[in-house]
């Protein structure tokens, strides 16, 4: 019986010692790729590639989704707000809806599951066929050359993509609010200009997004650089991200949101 | 001397040459894509004015209530927007909360005998400032910059409002 | 070239272990200047992971690797690098880079560290293509071609930048005889021409004795026996017959250990 009971206290052990090493390995990917700056014109060249991957590739389905979450933001707040008359207020409720909560939130799962598995997938895909291997072999360092230019591209795209969702979400919502619900345009624009303060609303939406963008694509990498170099482990591994990303997004937003807004 | 040109691999242009000129287009046009959502954002959504430092003056009201007024409220004249509030303090002296008005130059010429009340805008709405401007007499000088307006009303207060009204009514069914 | 020369490559009493399970006991080696060695043995004995130790990938637990008398394990990472841009390595899946085509895969070593200007490298990596005769295939993505042909490609890369030595990690596994025959060739003309140093990881016993000047076989941890492959095919130890041979039974046992066979027949697995 006893043993049982200090099998299990080693096994919380052994557990919490794994994570702990694992979250310092990721660390020390991240310091390392950071730390050492890419040179400049290469660097660039390849950061110019990893955009596109990372960001433009990323754009369509989030002008998209923007635009319908915007819409049917839209459509559900009319149909509560006029209710009390106050339909006047939906300029205000989905834009600080976007750009408080949903623009960073779902841009950032979003970018988990286009960008982030994707990010793992492939260089999990590299260090199973022994190209990372073959890179530090040929004296390049896997981190500068791999993971850096990946980590600033996901860095800088996902802020601007949770800008572009938001923006694209408020024009939705213009859209069924004043075009199809007749709501008055002029209206609709002055109280929501009146509402939205730029210190508070769009830099809080900025620096959760430079946030998520960081644990996303952190996560991403480590889990692809650190994957089991097999078919089982890659797929295993992009899983991973998407769960992990997805969860460390939503428990930091809370966090932020008690920190910007809670008071 | 291997000739180059023969086995196709040429240095500069070509199809290699297409594909990052075509990746890089796209990526300048994303990143200024996400620019133009930024100043969309906050010049159309947020309103951000670029104030020139002379296009506006303060002036100073208190109230014995300010309700739900709130920073960036607007001040206005018979529904024109002339100025929004700045500021809300309250007066670390007699404990009365201290207004900071930004009004727009355009509108310059109010008397000193001009009245401030806090309104709501519906039932429910939004709280905002009515500005009423006074009569214009021999000695009565025109709101500069820094001057108070001390005809104020202060924000009616749904509550007390219906507070009253239940009150009249059971006093009056006596 | 004499024997008396300094070995390029010196392992010292190594030892190394994965969690628990112990890989290397004790090995000591010797790879000389300009010849082709061999290091044979059987599946799944770690010999990937010497040539990963050997280039500083990993860490052993005991024992030196002296790359040209230089500890490689107790150097600074520049030294790492500076040391590792002597030395290739042809991994066993070719490992080219899969999102740029064969030109910019033997390129791109050139590119990162030569500082040459672009048309030199264009010649010197056609050159390099042609000494795998892989020229035709130069526009072609890795994932074109076939298993033989990506690896030719990837040893056009390794020797992009004139290393001083190779190594080859399985180059025969799962090749084709012709494929098969156009490497042998090509790792013996290399080594020639160039004077390469090559190391070559395998447990093809025919192609590696036709190939190498000199023979290390590994089993149980550790080296079993060394010599000229000459030596090696009349030597008299039992394992090394059973290797060579490649008799499915005898000191290498044909079955894995396991509980007594009528036992477990009887009462079941446990």
């Amino acid at each position: 019986m006893s043993v049982i009971v200090i099998d299990k206290i080693a096994n919380v052990g052994r557990w919490a010692i794994d994570n702990v090493m694992g979250m310092g390995r990721a660390g020390i990917m991240l310091y390392s790729a950071i730390v050492r700056l890419p040179r400049f014109k290469k660097g660039t060249a390849l950061l110019v590639k990893q955009l596109y991957v990372v960001g433009v590739q990323s754009m369509v389905i989030i002008l998209v989704s923007g635009l319908f979450i915007g819409m049917v933001l839209a459509l559900q707040g009319y149909t509560i707000l006029v209710g009390y008359g106050a339909e006047q207020s939906l300029g205000p409720m989905v834009a600080l809806s976007l750009l408080r909560e949903l623009g960073p939130v779902v841009t950032a799962l979003l970018f988990a599951g286009r960008a982030g598995s994707a990010l793992t997938a492939e260089i999990g895909l590299m260090k199973s066929t022994e190209q990372l291997s073959s890179l530090e072999m040929m004296a390049i360092d896997p981190l500068r050359q791999i993971i850096a230019p990946r980590f600033w591209a996901g860095v800088i795209s996902l802020p601007l993509l949770a800008l572009m969702f938001s923006t694209i979400g408020i024009y939705g919502a213009h859209i069924v609010g004043v075009d199809w619900k007749g709501i008055d345009s002029g209206s609709f624009w002055s109280i929501l200009q009146a509402s939205v303060e730029w210190r508070s609303d769009i830099v809080n939406c900025l620096i959760k997004s430079v946030v998520f963008a960081v644990v996303v694509t952190w996560i991403a990498l480590y889990r692809g650089y650190h994957v089991i170099p097999n078919p089982e482990g890659i797929s295993k591994a992009t899983t991973q991200t998407v769960v992990q990303s997805s969860l460390a997004i939503l428990a930091l937003d809370f966090l932020m949101t008690t920190m910007m807004f809670g008071q | 001397m291997i000739n180059l040109d023969t086995l196709g691999i040429d240095s500069e242009s070509g199809n290699k040459g297409m594909l990052t000129r075509k990746i890089e287009i796209l990526v300048g046009l994303f990143l200024l894509a996400g620019l133009a959502a930024f100043l969309v954002l906050v010049f159309n959504v947020a309103n951000v004015q670029v104030s020139r430092g002379d296009s506006t003056y303060t002036l100073y009201a208190k109230f014995g209530n300010v309700g739900g007024l709130k920073v960036r409220s607007p001040v206005k004249v018979g529904g024109v927007v002339v100025g929004r509030v700045k500021a809300i303090k309250l007066d670390p002296v007699k404990l009365e909360p201290v207004v900071t008005l930004l009004m727009d130059k355009q509108y310059s010429s109010f008397p000193d005998t001009s009245s401030l009340a806090i309104l709501t805008s519906g039932l429910l709405g939004e709280q905002f400032l009515g500005l009423k401007p006074g009569f214009v007499d021999d000695g009565v000088s025109m709101l500069k910059n820094g001057d108070s307006i001390d005809d104020t009303q202060s924000a009616l207060i749904l509550e007390d409002l219906i507070g009253q009204l239940l009150y009249s009514m059971s006093s009056k069914s006596k | 070239m004499t024997q008396t020369q300094k070995p390029l490559i010196e392992i010292r009493n190594l030892g190394f272990s994965r969690g628990q399970r112990v890989i290397y006991n004790d090995v000591s080696l010797s790879i000389p200047k300009g010849k082709v060695t061999a290091i044979m043995g059987p599946s799944g004995i770690g010999k990937t992971t010497l040539l990963k130790l050997m280039g500083g990938q990993l860490t052993p637990d005991s024992g030196q690797v002296l790359f040209d008398g230089l500890d490689i394990h107790r150097c600074s990472r520049s030294e790492l690098f500076s040391i590792r841009k002597r030395m290739s390595m042809l991994f066993q899946s070719g490992a080219l880079f899969t999102d740029m085509n064969v030109f910019d895969n033997v390129a791109f070593a050139l590119r990162e560290h030569s500082g040459l200007s672009e048309s030199i490298i264009e010649r010197i990596v056609l050159m390099k293509l042609e000494a795998v005769g892989l020229r035709g295939v130069a526009k072609q993505m890795p994932t074109e071609l076939s298993g033989g042909m990506q690896r030719r490609a990837a040893l056009a890369r390794a020797i992009a930048l004139e290393p001083e030595m190779v190594m080859y990690d399985e180059p025969f596994a799962g090749q084709d005889p012709i494929s098969m025959g156009v490497l042998v060739k090509l790792i013996r003309e290399l080594s020639d021409a160039l004077n390469l140093t090559s190391v070559v990881v395998s447990h093809d016993v025919q192609e590696v004795l036709s190939i190498a000047d000199y023979v290390y076989v590994m089993a149980d941890k550790t080296i079993i026996a060394h010599g000229t492959p000459e030596a090696l095919r009349h030597a008299d130890i039992a394992q090394l017959k059973q290797f060579i041979e490649g008799a499915p039974d005898g000191p290498v046992p044909f079955h894995y250990p396991a509980a007594d066979y009528q036992e477990e027949l009887l009462h079941g697995l446990k």
